[in-house]
């Protein structure tokens, strides 16, 4: 379990890279956008927070499969800290196209807010290939 | 940009939202979505880094264009209104590459607490392949 503060002007850095033209997100209360809580993940949790069990990422055979985010009550805006949980989901594995396994691989991140509600949820879905992806 | 929708009555079933084309993305967009996410990973800025892994150059980061399609559907349904949002990455994204993304409504439910949209969005290549897919849902007022 972590915290992560959603800061204003994070929120306004991320808005303009991914090219957001809606002018509340300069807002004092902006609401995050959609994918921004990847920065969680990539910005404040600690190292081997998320238990992998039995499992085995091998980073060099691993694809990004598909990422979804979940506001039950709406985005979670600037100025509130969030508690995060990590965890392993389903893992399952099905016959590629082209021969060989792919692993898939659930990670779910919960997001809630101090009165421990559960204002977000990150599902992430990794392919792990039987061999090193090729380009595209 | 007009404002963003922000009441139900104001679409349908069908409407599309109008297209909007981004780039070419440059290194320099690539970079700043690396900074503003916290994603380092060198193939997607150190060329030598990307040439000596097997690939012509470096490539754009796959949350870069599912950010950009998310941000296409807040522009256009609200940013408050998100209730959730479900991308699909397909193929990788190159510099260079001008990003085309589209959506359209599929479903409208209404309830007391207003109006649930669906929508399905795509952000194409220009060769007119699909580099990343999403569903979506907003709550907009009745």
């Amino acid at each position: 379990m972590y915290e992560v503060p959603l800061e204003r002007g994070k929120i306004r850095e991320f808005a303009r890279a991914t090219m957001a033209r809606d002018e509340t997100y300069d807002a004092r209360d902006a609401a995050v956008p959609p994918t921004f809580l990847t920065t969680a993940m990539n910005l404040w949790e600690p190292q081997g927070e998320l238990d992998y069990g039995s499992f085995t990422l091998d980073l060099a055979r691993v694809l990004h499969g598909e990422e979804e985010f979940v506001f039950p009550d709406g985005p979670p805006t600037a100025g509130q800290d969030l508690t995060v949980t990590a965890r392993l989901g389903d893992v399952y594995e099905k016959p590629g196209r082209r021969g060989g396994t792919l692993t898939f691989v659930k990670l779910i991140h919960e997001f809630r807010d101090p009165e421990g509600r559960t204002v977000a949820e990150q599902r992430t879905t990794l392919i792990q290939t039987s061999q090193p992806p090729e380009g595209s | 940009m007009a404002k963003a929708l922000s009441a139900v009555h104001e679409i349908k079933v069908g409407d599309q939202a109008e297209p909007r084309t981004f780039g070419p993305i440059t290194r320099t967009d690539i970079v700043r979505y690396a900074g503003a996410s916290g994603d380092f990973n060198p193939i997607h800025h150190d060329e030598g880094f990307a040439r000596s892994a097997g690939f012509p150059t470096v490539f754009s980061i796959g949350m870069l264009q599912a950010g950009l399609l998310a941000s296409y559907a807040t522009d256009w349904l609200g940013a408050r209104n998100v209730r959730r949002y479900r991308v699909r990455f397909l193929e990788q994204v190159w510099p260079d590459d001008e990003l085309t993304c589209s959506g359209k409504v599929t479903s409208i439910a209404h309830d007391a607490a207003g109006g649930h949209v669906e929508v399905e969005l795509s952000c194409a290549r220009q060769t007119g392949a699909v580099a990343v897919a999403a569903t979506a849902s907003f709550l907009l007022s009745s």
